[in-house]
């Protein structure tokens, strides 16, 4: 069974989800990263793949991926690096990238390393829902890849419900009108718009993503979802640390705390 | 037929590729555009402030001395004597009626040389929209005058201080800010590039150039059509524009003129077709400067109008079915046919339109070819660069 399935089976609250960015601060850092996140008592890993124009990142991400590629991080170092995680690893492993490079990379050779290395999930924000469905819908399901779509505040009730029935996995819902890592705190605007999806009754688990950071923010937006992403609050913890593993630990552990 | 399909596609080329955060708005400007644009109400209003504020009908100047020199029947398309000094307020004037229209009360937009930024800072104080453009922090430097304006103009100029600094950096920013503001606020696209429906949307205002060239023509010629147009391409609205009407007028050859700058094989260039391969830049599949693993290239050109790793999808499928031809012109040679024709002329020519110049000195042609030449802007703004160039 695929791991995301299995994750919201089991578990339906506070579900944890961390971002980091592949090759990011030292290249060889991946794995090492996901062992602490799991180690930590996170539930997913979403490994950022680094793109030169990454379009709906704030400034701390776009850091990420300069310096992931100037560290020489590429899908092919990724891959290879990411060979053995399942020894190591248990959660569940989503991608989030843009497209161009997978385009690159090519669609099919990227799925299928996805499924051979143990990715669970894809999430590729400027792949839009046709054209998923037109081009690519068919190699995510041989190869077993759940795919999640965004949804933002100023999606439509009808546009979210073709994105839940088109997604499988869990829907991430982006949490204001913004970009990653540019805002903070909850206002009541965005709890209404959390109350009116979470009344929606959508098949898919929720996951509430950009702009949350700390403790307070998770457990309140846990309040009308299935749990929270971490991206750009985590980025900054680990950019300049001396011991990672003790520094993600300390941070998660008071995040879920 | 070289025709925009439903998805937004000119063959392989276009779409909408963009973050879920975008598809409101993007779907806004789908369904309403068209509509909106087909009103007597918009027509009449653009087309006044076209003729009244920007100066249109433009010239179609007989170049007797250039047509001397290179023995061939030379017309410019004189865009360069449009208010602000270039052919991109075309296309914010109708951009800017389309925004009001849609209700939104602000107004963000990307310039690399400054023209487009200066284009759209004048359409916002015509307008009394509040107004900010994003520039690349090496464009803010190299083209200090246009920047200048804009902040006479009102505008707020922010700088793109991430990546190359140029073009690209300041679109990827005005993206991110449209994310971030996505109700009140529309977003005027410089060129034929960006989502579905930019790139169409884009050259239909632009497509007046063309519409004068077939009446000025018939006039002078007796003939619409010409033998040859030939217009620079940074990410191609001038060039879309001067095309237009003869797309599907086979005879018409198109001449699409990029930046080499230092050279093709330099690393320091922007030609696209000749370097580029497919991918996604922007939220359109096109030709693009790209490492193999899908990192887009720092692009580099004299000129900061062209200084762009990708081109808009219509003349990524020109090229691809080879209805326009492509050459390429280097930094110097640009330099020096600018020169030449202020020289020739009594015109000074932006740098980017000094591209277009040297491909006379590129392409074959008869004795008595009719050529147009789309004198996209003046070079004004350019004049520091004109300055440290010497040479003349
Ligand atoms: C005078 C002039 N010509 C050409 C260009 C290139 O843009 P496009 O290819 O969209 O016409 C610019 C861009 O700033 C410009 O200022």
């Amino acid at each position: 069974m695929n791991r995301i399935d299995q994750l919201f089976q089991q578990k339906k609250e506070r579900v944890l989800s961390i971002y980091f960015t592949a090759g990011f601060p030292k290249l060889e850092d991946t794995l090492p990263i996901m062992e602490a996140i799991e180690a930590a008592g996170a539930d997913i890993i979403e490994i950022g793949i680094p793109y030169s124009d990454p379009i709906a990142d704030g400034p701390t991400i776009q850091d990420s991926n300069m310096i992931a590629l100037e560290n020489g991080m590429s899908l092919k170092v990724l891959f290879e690096q990411l060979k053995e995680m399942r020894k190591t690893v248990s959660i569940p492993v989503v991608f989030m990238g843009y497209l161009n490079p997978i385009i690159q990379y090519g669609m099919e050779n990227f799925c299928a390393k996805c499924k051979e290395v143990g990715v669970d999930g894809l999430i590729l924000p400027d792949l839009p829902m046709q054209q998923f469905l037109d081009e690519f819908k068919g190699l995510f399901d041989k190869y077993e890849l759940r795919n999640t779509f965004l949804i933002s505040p100023q999606t439509s009730e009808k546009r979210i419900r073709e994105i839940d029935q088109h997604s499988n996995g869990f829907i991430y819902m982006v949490s204001s009108h913004s970009i990653t890592g540019a805002k903070t705190g909850i206002s009541d605007e965005q709890v209404t718009y959390f109350e009116r999806v979470a009344a929606m009754d959508l098949k898919n688990p929720r996951l509430i993503g950009f702009g949350i950071s700390d403790a307070e923010s998770f457990s309140k937006v846990s309040q009308y979802s299935n749990g929270a992403i971490i991206g750009s609050s985590f980025i900054k913890k680990i950019k300049d640390s001396k011991n990672l593993k003790e520094d993600i630990k300390t941070y998660i552990q008071e995040v879920i705390r | 037929m070289i025709r925009v399909d439903e998805k937004g596609f000119y063959g392989k080329f276009g779409g909408a590729y963009i973050p879920e955060m975008l598809h409101p708005n993007i779907e806004e400007l789908r369904e309403n555009y068209e509509s909106i644009v087909a009103t007597e109400e918009f027509q009449k209003e653009f087309k006044l402030l076209l003729k009244d504020y920007v100066g249109r009908p433009t010239p179609l100047y007989f170049a007797t001395r250039l047509s001397e020199k290179f023995g061939a029947k030379i017309y410019l398309k004189r865009e360069d004597l449009c208010h602000t000094g270039a052919h991109k307020i075309n296309n914010t004037i109708g951009q800017i009626i389309l925004a009001k229209k849609l209700g939104k009360k602000r107004i963000i937009a990307e310039t690399g040389a400054g023209q487009h930024g200066v284009a759209t800072a004048t359409v916002c104080a015509l307008m009394g929209m509040d107004c900010t453009i994003y520039m690349g922090s090496i464009d803010i430097q190299r083209q200090r005058p246009n920047v200048e304006r804009m902040r006479i103009l009102g505008a707020k100029v922010v700088p793109a201080t991430s990546g190359s600094q140029t073009l690209k950096d300041a679109t990827n920013e005005a993206m991110r800010q449209w994310i971030n503001n996505p109700v009140d606020t529309h977003y005027i696209i410089g060129s034929v590039v960006g989502p579905h429906p930019y790139p169409e949307m884009v050259a239909r205002f632009q497509s007046v150039i063309s519409e004068e060239m077939k009446w000025q023509l018939l006039e002078k010629e007796g003939n619409e059509n010409p033998d040859i147009v030939v217009a620079c391409v940074g990410g191609g609205s001038n060039a879309a524009g001067a095309f237009y009407h003869y797309y599907n007028v086979p005879q018409v050859r198109l001449v699409a003129v990029e930046a080499a700058g230092l050279g093709i094989s330099s690393g320091k260039s922007a030609a696209t077709t000749v370097l580029g391969t497919s991918g996604i830049l922007h939220g359109s599949k096109t030709l693009l400067m790209q490492t193999a693993d899908g990192q887009v290239i720092e692009p580099h050109s004299i000129s900061a109008g062209l200084d762009y790793p990708g081109i808009g999808p219509v003349h990524a499928h020109l090229f691809d079915i080879g209805r326009a031809e492509f050459v390429a012109v280097e930094d110097e040679d640009a330099m020096n046919a600018g020169i030449a024709l202020s020289r020739t002329e009594g015109i000074i020519p932006a740098i980017e339109t000094a591209h277009a110049l040297h491909a006379l000195s590129m392409i074959e042609f008869k004795k008595d070819d009719v050529i147009v030449i789309n004198l996209s802007g003046r070079g004004d703004k350019d004049l520091d660069t004109y300055i440290k160039w010497g040479g003349y």
